[in-house]
């Protein structure tokens, strides 16, 4: 008697994937971020401690943002961020980890989350598309 | 059910069971149902000339692999693809008798209903990946056009894809709240296209076998959980009444007018069964209450009359778990029957009006109140709010007599 194939599944490699996890914060936040640096300092220590950080940098506010488009060859700038909205982009991490899951875990301990918002995005990966 | 709806899900095992198992080890969703799509084409042909294989969903399997490593050699794309290379079990194998493979779905369902994905497109997901239903069939039930349901669904499993989303159980301290949207998903089939409340048109079935059937698997993987046993039984006694729903001539039956032969008494034992299995966990949740509600009123089938004051202990064990509007409509239903029209109504009038200003369900029963009060302007008013908000002419036709026989 043929015994059965069972076909296993741990044969998945574990592949890393980058995140981006993209801080937004408030005029508010901006002006108070001599306040809330301890706790970014604490982050990033956790993220670089666990092994997943991999880069990142804080943002001066939007308005000391500089917008430049070319129109018919014309350079045009203006002064202010992309878009004029009430949260701003502050600054970024990114992180290498599994899955969205862990990407997320990381996402709710930035102190941004419970201050404003952070968006997760994967990295777009030049190889594999 | 007919016979050709139960094989109809009788298929659909295997389609779910074949489409999980391969994207779990590819993590492409969208290329495997491809690939499977190909499989079962080739089926169609080869089968009546060749005859049936020994083990069909192995055949399947094996063709769609074959499909998928193409796939995967062509574009050079996807690293995890190639993880379909590995199933070293299939390779191994002498024929098809001797493959078997691990029954991945729970996994599929658990994606579907990921935090990270829209909640409106779970149900959808879930329908098409875990049963094989098209983007046609899934958007008429959801109202929506089968090309722009076909784009949300393509949409769905892109990001599902390339966000990462993972391919595995949720972490133990994750699985109630992982579970709850699972199950929140299902039910959302069972009651897409008709309201449960006050009962729709059952000639618009909706997905209401499909979410039961749904809800059984999750049963059968997940044995330890009460909640989906509770949704399972919930689902059986309302479907149980389907056939009360309308009177001969299409009229809208209320629940308390109900013919409880026209019941199902097997649907109704199945849904007593379920709910006992499940209370024995001692784990008391959403879902398990509003089938003990369903199983009160299933009871007056044999007793020939409702216990009012249970329901209101029930409905008001339900509000503290989950506070919904139509919990507290079914509370004020139990309230108005015990205590009198006015204490129930003194209910509605607690509630946030903003909430259910739009809320059909909720000015019905206030008219009714109102009605027996002898407050006959007010409730002329709360049932004219009720019919301009019906969209079943069923139940507009209903709620006009009432308000004409004011």
């Amino acid at each position: 008697m043929g015994k059965k194939a069972r076909c296993s599944g741990d044969l998945t490699q574990q592949i890393q994937m980058k995140y981006a996890i993209l801080v937004y914060e408030t005029e508010q936040d901006f002006a108070h971020r001599d306040q809330h640096m301890p706790a970014y300092n604490a982050y990033s220590q956790a993220l670089s401690e666990a092994g997943v950080l991999t880069g990142g940098a804080a943002l001066h506010p939007g308005h000391i943002a500089s917008t430049v488009r070319l129109k018919d060859g014309q350079r045009q700038v203006q002064d202010g961020p992309y878009a004029d909205t009430k949260e701003q982009l502050g600054g970024f991490f990114l992180i290498d980890v599994p899955d969205l899951d862990n990407a997320l875990d990381w996402a709710a301990r930035c102190p941004a989350a419970g201050l404003c918002a952070v968006e997760v995005r994967p990295l777009w990966s030049m190889e594999a598309n | 059910m007919d016979a050709r709806r139960v094989a109809e899900l009788a298929a659909r095992n295997s389609y779910g069971r074949l489409v999980a198992y391969l994207a779990v080890r590819s993590q492409d969703i969208a290329t495997v149902e491809d690939a499977l799509g190909d499989a079962f084409l080739k089926a169609l042909s080869s089968w009546p000339q060749r005859g049936v294989p020994d083990n069909p969903e192995a055949w399947l399997l094996v063709t769609a692999r074959r499909r998928l490593i193409d796939m995967a050699r062509r574009s050079q794309t996807h690293a995890k693809a190639l993880n379909i290379l590995n199933l070293s079990g299939v390779d191994s194998a002498e024929n098809l008798e001797e493959i078997s493979f691990p029954d991945e779905r729970l996994k599929l369902l658990f994606i579907c209903a990921h935090p990270a994905i829209n909640v409106n497109i779970r149900t959808p997901l879930m329908l098409q990946t875990v049963m094989g239903l098209n983007a046609a069939q899934i958007g008429s039930a959801f109202l929506v056009a089968p090309t722009t349901m076909g784009q949300r669904l393509v949409r769905a499993k892109a990001k599902i894809r390339d966000a990462g989303i993972p391919f595995g159980l949720p972490q133990t301290q994750a699985l109630p709240d992982r579970l709850d949207a699972v199950l929140a998903a299902i039910y959302a089939a069972y009651t897409t296209g008709w309201d449960t409340v006050l009962g729709g048109d059952p000639s618009h079935k909706g997905l209401a076998d499909e979410a039961i059937w749904l809800a059984q698997l999750c049963g059968q993987l997940l044995p330890a959980e009460p909640e989906a046993r509770g949704l399972l039984a919930l689902m059986l006694y309302c479907a149980a009444r389907r056939g009360a729903r309308r009177s001969t001539t299409g009229d809208y039956v209320p629940l308390s007018e109900q013919d409880t032969d026209l019941w199902s008494q097997s649907m109704i034992q199945r849904a007593e069964r379920e709910l006992h299995q499940a209370s024995i966990y001692g784990r008391l949740g959403r879902f398990q209450l509003e089938a003990a509600i369903q199983s009160v009123h299933a009871q007056r089938a044999s007793t020939q009359h409702t216990d009012w004051e249970t329901l209101a202990q029930l409905y008001s064990g339900l509000i503290q778990l989950v506070d919904t509007i139509g919990a507290r409509l079914g509370h004020a239903v139990a309230i108005a029957q015990t205590q009198g029209a006015q204490t129930g109504l003194d209910l509605l009038d607690a509630m946030d009006i903003k909430t259910v200003q739009k809320h059909q369900p909720y000015w019905a029963l206030r008219a009714h109140l109102l009605a027996q009060l002898d407050e006959q302007p007010a409730a002329r008013q709360a049932y004219a709010m009720a019919i301009g908000l019906t969209e079943d002419p069923a139940i507009r036709k209903f709620l006009m007599a009432k308000a004409q026989s004011l």
